[in-house]
């Protein structure tokens, strides 16, 4: 064989569509555009604590209130990123905030909440991702706007930065305690 | 004074190094001798220089000189040594000039002990690493220069991360690095044969022990780094599979199918192409770890720079080498595509299944690392994949591989049947099939995936070591002759058995550990006491504690097994003042390759602490295995093949010269 062969060439191409995407992923800004305005009803459960806390929570717990349910794990480094605007909003905001620890090992949740500082008002144990099947749960962090009759009015995928609360989030909450 | 020899030195460094990416090669296209012999000193020039000006570092660092912003950033004078040193290299600046000069010294080493080179290939290996270390010198110098003067010196500095002021972090970059860095040398000498046309048994020869020697270092540092995520962190884990361990972990996997690959090049003369693209891949994975750590494209806890400028500088320099090597692949690699006859039932088949596995699971792993970049870039949203994805997609692929491993190693070369293979290992089999019995005796079949992972470590070590007893003929010729063959046996072999081994008792701790581990979380008052196992562990005391750079809570425990006493157990929650950070030190007590592992937590209102105790049975052997698989790798370098350059136990394969 003398003649340059498509299958060399191949490397070559695969890795510049991956020079390519990461050029781009490293000096883009964050995308600006909110697609998860929604309306569908909560799914019904029931979480219990996780361990090392005394108490999990319910859908009935949510009930005639507006809330922030935020999806988070011990190894989710965007997890990190977010806590502190959460830890912001609990003490800031009148809006509570209920975590869902998902797909996490025993005791992480915990652990992670003492080490950075608890913003939930009450946090349940999804370690089998059940919940998080129920919500389509694609990854962490993701935060659930609940509006007072228990529906699901927005959805945030990634984490809640200032400017997803100043614009999306806080506009939102307001609007939907005027419903209520 | 010291600080400006050490900038100059860098400056000269980086000259120097151009002038070894050009002379030599030029040399080796014009056929001057001369120019090709500068390679040589202008390397080892290099290195001495790179070595004055980490030196020099290093003097700033330990005599706390704040005038320079580096050592202020990163630094404070009640640090311990040690920690004053390791500062060196545990920030962006300091761990770059670390990694050029590791280069360095693979550059140098290279022309020191590779005399019995071709000329022309080792001018243009000397060139090719010459070209790597004057990007990464002119990237450092442009944007990340670790000599900076600050204009005003303040009176202390800021303090190392106090996660990283630990013994364990201290040594883990290094080693990482030299395995790292040391992938270089198969990257230089896979450009420099597409370059010159030619792979021959010489080749092969002379990269193997490079690969291996970078692959020993790679695998002791992620080794610690493991170790050190499992007892500084205090989360009892060993493996997260965050961004910056995969990172790590991705030329691993390519650098052991790249060992494997070049075995079949170096005794048979095939996979040629092959072997030059996982060359060119692990060297490759290892710039991506230095891009995931800098730039912050994907964030991480390890992540100490996060400066899109520098991310950008670090992807230019991946996008240079990985593609310059690519385009030159894909333009001469099909000149060494010379066919060689093997079965698909042979040691080539089974290394090239070994190959194929190793391969799809650095995907796999690549694919989840990198999944939430390209979903940030499709959707803008930022997600995190986690352990859910890689327990589902990494696990199922390795166990595979880790049953074939045995076969492999009892198939002949060239051809062979699998009723032989199967034949020649079998007998490893029943004390496997026992000892699974047993665990499922014991613990039920509730615990099938413990049992089936101990059943494949057991696999791994028995039948590897099934292996040797079958080669020196052990209780079937008489013993003077199976100590005849023992010693006789290339220490390449024995490297083989020990790795092989070191595998399989790691990959028995990690079974283990994930299916019989205990956990226990409670809040409790001093004096009383929690169970974990048969231990009863009671919480003595919690006292203030003053360490020379941070004040600690020192929780004290009596812990004692059916009444003896066995002792007491220390673990702290220290703060560092300087940083305004909090670290755990776990208490850990090491008996039978298990630990008892306990730490304090938080007090509430009522004094009562919160206080996780954990068993780990058999949790050592998770390190014990890869450290003994680096020991193998060591082993196998000392081989005599290695040391004298030449084949001893076959005709060197005929050189497989371009036909062009």
């Amino acid at each position: 064989m003398t003649r340059p062969a498509m299958t060399t060439l191949l490397p070559l191409l695969a890795f510049a569509g991956l020079a390519v995407a990461l050029v781009s992923g490293a000096q883009r800004e964050t995308a600006m555009d909110f697609p998860g305005r929604l309306d569908r009803p909560l799914p019904e459960f029931t979480l219990s604590p996780m361990a090392g806390t005394d108490a999990g929570f319910s859908s009935a717990d949510l009930n005639g209130q507006v809330v922030l349910v935020n999806v988070f794990a011990s190894w989710c480094s965007a997890c990190r990123q977010e806590h502190g605007k959460l830890l912001d909003l609990a003490q800031t905001q009148d809006v509570p905030i209920y975590g869902v620890n998902w797909r996490d090992s025993k005791g992480a949740g915990k652990l992670y909440l003492t080490r950075s500082g608890n913003p939930y008002v009450a946090t349940g144990d999804d370690s089998a991702g059940r919940l998080g099947a129920n919500l389509n749960v694609t990854g962490v962090p993701e935060t659930y706007v609940v509006d007072a009759k228990g529906r699901i009015r927005y959805r945030h995928i990634g984490p809640i930065t200032d400017k997803i609360w100043a614009d999306v989030l806080h506009p939102l909450l307001s609007e939907l305690e005027a419903e209520s | 004074m010291i600080v400006e020899l050490g900038h100059y030195a860098l400056i000269l460094a980086f000259a120097v190094a151009i002038l070894q990416t050009i002379v030599p090669m030029v040399g080796a296209q014009k056929g001057w001798a001369d120019w090709m012999a500068a390679a040589g000193p202008l390397a080892s020039a290099q290195f001495a220089l790179l070595a004055i000006a980490f030196a020099a570092l290093t003097w700033a660092f330990v005599t706390s000189d704040f005038s320079v912003l580096l050592v202020v950033e990163n630094s404070h004078t009640l640090k311990p040594l040690l920690y004053k040193i390791s500062g060196v290299w545990g920030n962006h600046e300091g761990s770059l000039l670390l990694w050029v000069l590791i280069l360095a010294v693979f550059g140098a080493s290279a022309s020191w002990f590779g005399g019995n080179l071709p000329a022309s290939l080792q001018a243009r290996v000397l060139a090719v690493q010459g070209s790597i270390g004057a990007a990464f010198m002119a990237f450092m110098i442009f944007t990340s220069n670790p000599f900076l003067r600050t204009a005003l010196p303040p009176f202390d500095g800021n303090d190392l991360n106090p996660l990283l002021q630990d013994p364990g972090l201290a040594f883990h970059p290094p080693f990482l690095y030299l395995g790292y860095v040391g992938l270089s040398m198969a990257f230089s000498f896979a450009v420099a044969a597409l370059i010159e046309g030619k792979v021959d048994a010489a080749w092969g020869r002379w990269v193997r022990p490079w690969t291996l020697a970078a692959w020993i270092f790679l695998t002791i540092g992620i080794t610690l780094g493991s170790w050190w995520a499992y007892y500084e962190l205090g989360w009892g884990g060993f493996w997260f599979w965050d961004p910056v361990e995969n990172a790590s972990f991705m030329p691993w996997l390519v650098g052991t199918a790249l060992l494997h690959s070049a075995l079949v090049v170096e005794r048979r003369g095939a996979l040629v192409v092959w072997t030059l693209l996982l060359a060119i891949l692990t060297f490759s994975l290892s710039l991506v770890g230095t891009f995931l750590v800098r730039s912050g494209v994907l964030t991480s806890v390890h992540a100490f720079s996060s400066d899109p400028a520098r991310g950008v500088g670090v992807l230019l320099l991946l996008v240079l080498s990985t593609g310059g090597a690519l385009t030159l692949f894909a333009a001469r690699a099909h000149r060494f595509n010379r066919p060689v006859l093997f079965s698909p039932v042979s040691r080539e088949g089974g290394l090239v299944l070994n190959n194929i596995i190793l391969l799809t699971a650095a995907g796999t792993v690549f694919l989840g690392t990198f999944y939430p970049l390209f979903v940030d870039m499709m959707s803008g949203d930022k997600i995190s994949v986690g352990p859910p994805y890689f327990n589902r997609t990494f696990l199922p692929l390795m166990l595979p591989l880790l049953i074939a491993v045995v076969f492999g190693m009892n198939l002949r070369w060239k051809r062979d049947t699998l009723k032989a293979s199967v034949r020649r290992g079998a007998w490893a089999l029943l004390p496997v099939v026992a000892a699974m019995a047993l665990s499922v005796v014991l613990g039920g079949t509730s615990k099938t995936f413990g049992a089936i992972g101990m059943a494949i470590g057991l696999w791994l070590v028995i039948g590897s070591f099934a292996w040797w007893v079958t080669r020196v003929n052990l209780f079937r010729a008489p013993l003077t002759r199976s100590l005849d063959l023992a010693r006789t046996t290339p220490r390449a072999l024995y490297g083989m058995v020990l790795a092989h081994m070191g595998l399989g008792f790691a990959v028995i701790g990690i079974a283990v550990v994930t299916a019989w581990q205990l956990e226990t979380i409670r809040a409790i008052h001093p004096g009383e006491v929690i169970q974990i196992g048969s231990f009863d562990v009671r919480l003595d005391r919690v006292r203030g504690h003053l360490g020379p750079n941070y004040e600690a809570e020192r929780a004290v425990f009596v812990v004692s097994k059916d009444g003896r006493n066995l002792g007491e157990m220390l673990s702290e929650r220290r703060f560092y003042p300087t940083s305004g950070r909090q670290t755990t030190e776990a208490a850990i007590d090491s008996r039978f390759l298990s630990n008892l592992y306990l730490v304090i937590g938080d007090a509430d209102p009522s004094g009562a602490w919160t206080v996780r105790a954990y068993w780990h049975p058999f949790v050592l052997l998770i390190w014990i295995g890869p450290l003994l698989m680096a020991f193998g790798g060591l082993v196998s370098l000392s081989d005599r093949r290695f040391r004298l350059g030449a084949t001893i136990r076959s005709a060197p394969p005929q050189a497989l010269v371009a036909k062009a």
